[in-house]
């Protein structure tokens, strides 16, 4: 029945927020795992991000396609990417100060073409309904599941298995722990980070494009608030795992869905503090699971930020 | 391809600027004597479906007349930006009468650079100018309680579970009295009805919008109403959760036509035209103007095909009843929902009491709370 | 920065001397043409959107450095710039990516909308001092934090602060919405505003505010004690590298934590000034996004805090010129980001020309020959 289901729906409101809000930080972070793995940090993924919801909404209304729109992004956060790894591939250029000189160029020229796209409705990415079984429609809602949350999860397992098994996850990580060992492999680095921070910026197109094309499925200036840049900071709190993206994610998803839930369900006291707990959690975690010594465990030796 | 559409874009709205772009721009624009620049400052985006494009369209208005140049900047922040952003139109465009949109910006940026500039008149929305104010200040603000009281009629004749569900900004008496009219409205049609009111904080943050709207769903509301800056998200995400909706500051029927029952718009275009010509006439404008449905401030989208004949009788009828004046949405004896009385027997608010500008409070039947 | 400083010394003072400025010289020339060749690739984005580059140029200089106005409006935006930029300039000498500085800001101006209310019959030369020190306070505790979580938990210093960032920020709004409401703020919830005698005014003549001076005072400090301390070269090298560092004995741990606590002592005074100064009482405004405009900063200026000077007001100009720009070319507010972006690339892409163009080099060569 269509009724009322009390505190159950905190709960309920936390799975359905884990799989609505996540996929962005999943897509940024999974991005983000290969290109730090490689060595580099690439800071601009939130311009990469905003742009891709920008391109993917105006090629999706232009085409009537969504996948179209999701192709564009990632095409267009590819070449964000490929411009950071290119860049950062020059001697003496710091990896951490371009990201953030593209995190403006990418929010500027995605606002700055996007004036036009604030108003046409175009369509949204097709979503599985998982709830079938339920006849609770807050079941049913919940469980609507987006094509690329789904895609996202796979991704993650594909990743951590190409990482650990195969030839490629092998030249990323002997790249991102020392140039030098890479080089006497004969591997080019520079090429290998290139190409790495090139997919990370697919990626965060992507998940830029889940933004305008499915949750909350449009464009407007404010479509992203800071989810490319807490998704880099999820990928230190998930120790470079994809599968510990996809939990990152999920966790600060379920989190994010608290505030309004509590306040659905009579908590309404405070809310502000109610939004605050994906960061808190977040922090919580990171400080119980860091310590002294092991502060940087499974950290890619190359990587700037954590040298 | 995107650059390419965009590019057309560009030059066509600018078709007739394209030959004078030149370093003759560099200049104040020429102006005939007894012509005006009036200048429009928004806090976010002209086309946002809401707040700055209800006044993006009055200023389009004041656009077409004779003899007035109008210049806008978007995106102005609520800090010194909006200060200078003033003092550039004034400097640099000569305007003399700005319309500076925000709320944020009354106080204390308007209020710090109107002394300035004794020959320019500040207009502000939603401000409340009183004494001892710089005297070149003034505020004008719409009785759109009474259009959300009217949405709650619409929304009280559609709702089956008894539950709708408003989804706001901050608990500011603005927004407070918004919820209120609408509860109350939709309680004139079924007493029992009860409204879900859930705070995001922000005034325009898309996924705390959405994650709002599919709590108020999950928690049972089938009409979705909101108060925040661009209310595109929140009527989106509430359509395709099969709620019905009702719009706010602009008209977003286009949205979902099915879903949509009707909308509280502002209508400045009534009051930008009034003040740009009086200005160009010489007359004074009064300090404090406010104006609701007789006075054309506010207007209701068209009724959506889902209004009941039942639903659109009584909303038609109180509609006349707000045009004829002296309609009290706040009528005692009232209580807010901790139980304090906030109308006694036979007090009544009318919508012009500026009272109604300071509240405090949610009634009864209002789930949530102020703070 | 001293850019020459690695050149082999030359035989004569006046060589010496010589080498000195083309090394000075080269640090300023290829930030400079960089700059233009950012305006270059502008430039050529705006023709194709068939707009004209010399009237964007001619506006963007007129607009913010072109008239006292203009001055004015780019000096005072700049202030807060300052010191978010010190924010992460002072910390980034211990090789630290402080990303957090608005939530220091925030906080640092709640302190002071806060405490205001506390002090309303203070005599101003008492209150006024102590609001900005407690303001300082607050952001020194707040980002200090991030230094001693990083010394003592080992927790990654860029992602603590920017987790930090968010939740002052909520505390800030349900400060300024709850405890510290003053009920007159009707439709913009505010901390009750600043006695009269309490606000900071403007530096005489201008209509910029004190905090413009005290932040350039801050910057030259931040040098003399980077650059000309012994505790500055113990951060330099703890920055360059830690081992080495506590193998030399160098405090790392108090480093650590009082450059971070100094940093967010900056951020928190950005925060005070805007209260004081500007808004008259701390509402939710003064999250406006100056700490995060300060991390572009602080990198443009290599973190050299006497760099920092030039590169906000840059900056601020940029800023000031873009509601001009909207106006009179009918360009989106956006414009002003995307030249920005552009040209911010271009500068710090042109890094790894460093001692390519060399003048030094080239009076080396002359010796030789």
């Amino acid at each position: 029945m269509s009724g009322d289901i009390g505190l159950w729906a905190v709960p309920l409101a936390m799975v359905g927020g884990a799989i609505r809000v996540s996929t962005p930080f999943l897509f940024v972070s999974l991005g983000e795992v290969i290109t730090e793995r490689s060595g580099r940090i690439n800071l601009g993924l939130e311009g990469t991000l905003v742009f891709g919801a920008m391109a993917g909404y105006a090629l999706a209304y232009m085409t009537g396609s969504p996948w179209i729109g999701v192709l564009a992004a990632a095409g267009a956060g590819a070449a964000f990417g490929l411009l950071h790894g290119l860049l950062c591939s020059l001697p003496r250029v710091n990896d951490i100060a371009i990201g953030i000189a593209l995190m403006l160029l990418g929010t500027g020229l995605a606002f700055f073409f996007g004036k036009a796209f604030i108003q046409p409705v175009a369509p949204d990415l097709p979503a599985i309904n998982l709830g079938w079984w339920s006849d609770l429609p807050q079941v049913q809602a919940a469980l609507r599941v987006n094509v690329l949350f789904i895609i996202g999860g796979l991704l993650a397992v594909a990743l951590a298995w190409m990482l650990k098994r195969t030839r490629i996850g092998l030249t990323l990580r002997v790249v991102g722990d020392s140039s030098d060992a890479a080089r006497a492999l004969g591997i080019r680095p520079a090429r290998v980070r290139i190409l790495a921070t090139g997919f990370g910026g697919a990626l965060a197109g992507m998940g830029g494009a889940y933004l305008s094309l499915f949750y909350p499925g449009s464009w407007n200036e404010g479509i992203s608030s800071g989810q490319g840049l807490i998704a880099v900071a999820l990928v230190i709190f998930a120790r470079w795992s994809p599968v510990n993206c996809f939990f990152a994610a999920l966790l600060f998803g379920a989190a994010g869905a608290l505030g309004p839930a509590l306040q659905s369900v009579g908590v309404t006291s405070g809310y502000y503090l109610f939004y605050a707990a994906p960061f808190v959690l977040t922090l919580v975690v990171l400080i119980a699971s860091s310590s002294k010594s092991g502060a940087l465990t499974g950290a890619p030796r190359e990587l700037s930020i954590t040298k | 391809m995107t650059s390419f559409l965009t590019r057309r874009r560009f030059l066509s709205t600018t078709a007739g600027l394209a030959g004078a772009a030149t370093l003759g721009g560099l200049g104040r624009p020429a102006r005939a004597s007894g012509e005006l620049t009036v200048g429009f400052i928004y806090v976010g985006p002209r086309d946002d479906y809401g707040y700055n494009q209800a006044h993006a369209e009055g200023a389009a208005v004041v656009k077409a007349m004779e003899g007035v140049t109008v210049i806008e900047e978007e995106n102005v922040a609520e800090t010194q930006d909006v200060q200078q952003t003033m003092e550039s139109m004034i400097n640099f465009d000569g305007a003399t009468l700005l319309f500076p949109t925000s709320f944020g910006y009354f106080d204390p940026h308007i209020l710090k650079v109107a002394p300035n500039n004794p020959d320019v008149r500040f207009e502000h929305c939603g401000g409340l100018w009183s004494a001892g104010m710089p005297a070149n200040v003034g505020s004008y603000f719409g009785y759109i309680g009474m259009g959300q009281y009217l949405n709650g009629i619409a929304a009280g004749h559609a709702t089956k579970s008894k539950k709708i569900g408003f989804v706001a900004a901050k608990p500011i008496p603005q927004v407070l009295l918004n919820i209120n009219s609408f509860l109350l409205g939709a309680r004139s049609v079924d007493p029992t009805i009860e409204c879900q009111v859930i705070f995001t904080g922000e005034w325009s943050m898309a996924v705390k919008e959405a994650e709002a709207t599919n709590a108020l769903a999950d928690a049972g509301a089938d009409v979705i109403t909101c108060h925040v800056d661009g209310p595109k998200v929140v009527m989106e995400t509430a359509a395709a959760r099969d709620c019905f909706i009702c719009g706010y500051h602009a008209n977003q029927s286009v949205l979902a036509p099915e879903k949509y029952l009707t909308g509280a718009e502002w209508n400045w275009a009534t009051v930008y035209t009034d003040m740009v010509k009086k200005t160009m006439a010489g007359e004074p404008i009064d300090n404090f103007v406010r104006g609701g449905l007789a006075e054309g401030f506010i207007k209701m989208s068209p009724l959506g095909p889902a209004v009941s004949d039942a639903a659109r009788a009584q909303f038609e009828d109180t509609k006349a009843r707000i045009m004829s004046g002296g309609f009290a949405v706040i009528n005692g004896p009232m209580k807010d929902n901790a139980g304090n009385v906030v109308a006694t027997e036979g007090q009544a608010f009318e919508e012009s009491d500026v009272a109604l500008e300071s509240m405090g409070y949610l009634v009864e039947g209002v789930i949530g709370s102020t703070s | 920065m001293a850019v020459g400083a690695d050149i082999p010394a030359p035989a004569t003072p006046l060589r010496a001397w010589l080498t000195g400025i083309a090394g000075r010289a080269e640090g300023l020339l290829l930030p400079v043409l960089a700059l233009l060749a950012g305006f270059a690739v502008f430039a050529v984005f705006l023709l194709l959107l068939g707009k004209n580059p010399a009237t964007f140029y001619a506006l963007v200089y007129k607009a913010g450095f072109g008239t006292a106005f203009s001055w004015n409006n780019t000096l005072s935006r700049a202030a807060p710039l300052l010191f978010s930029a010190l924010c992460v300039a002072v910390p980034a000498r211990l090789g630290l990516v402080v990303i957090g500085g608005e939530g220091a800001i925030v906080l640092g101006g709640v302190m002071a909308g806060g405490l205001a209310m506390l002090l309303a019959g203070w005599p101003a030369i008492l209150a006024m001092p102590l609001l900005a020190l407690m303001a300082a306070l607050v952001g020194a505790i707040w980002i200090g934090a991030v230094g001693a979580l990083r010394q003592w938990r080992g927790v990654n210093e860029t992602i603590a602060s920017l987790l930090l960032a968010y939740i002052a920020i909520a505390l800030m709004n349900h400060l300024v919405e709850g405890p510290l409401r003053d009920p007159a703020s009707l439709n913009k919830p505010s901390t009750a505003p600043l006695a009269e005698s309490l606000r900071v005014g403007d530096l005489p003549g201008w209509n910029v505010h004190w905090g413009l001076a005290v932040a350039v005072v801050c910057c030259i400090l931040c040098w003399v004690l980077i650059e000309r301390t012994t505790t500055g070269f113990g951060a330099r090298i703890a920055g360059g590298n830690v081992r080495a560092a506590q193998v030399q004995g160098l405090p790392v741990t108090r480093l650590v934590v009082g450059f971070t606590a100094l940093g967010g002592a900056f951020a928190g005074l950005a925060g005070y000034f805007e209260v004081s100064a500007v808004h008259g009482s701390a509402n939710a405004s003064l999250a406006s996004g100056y700490g995060y405009t300060g991390i572009l900063v602080a990198f443009l200026a290599r973190h050299n805090p006497l760099a920092i000077i030039p590169v906000a007001l840059l900056l601020a100009g940029f800023e000031a010129s873009s509601g001009l720009v909207q106006r009179r070319m009918d360009l989106p507010d956006a414009t002003m980001t995307v030249l920005q972006g552009f040209v911010f690339v271009s500068i710090l892409a042109s890094e790894t020309l460093t001692g390519r163009i060399s003048l030094t080099a080239w009076l080396n060569r002359k010796d030789t020959a």
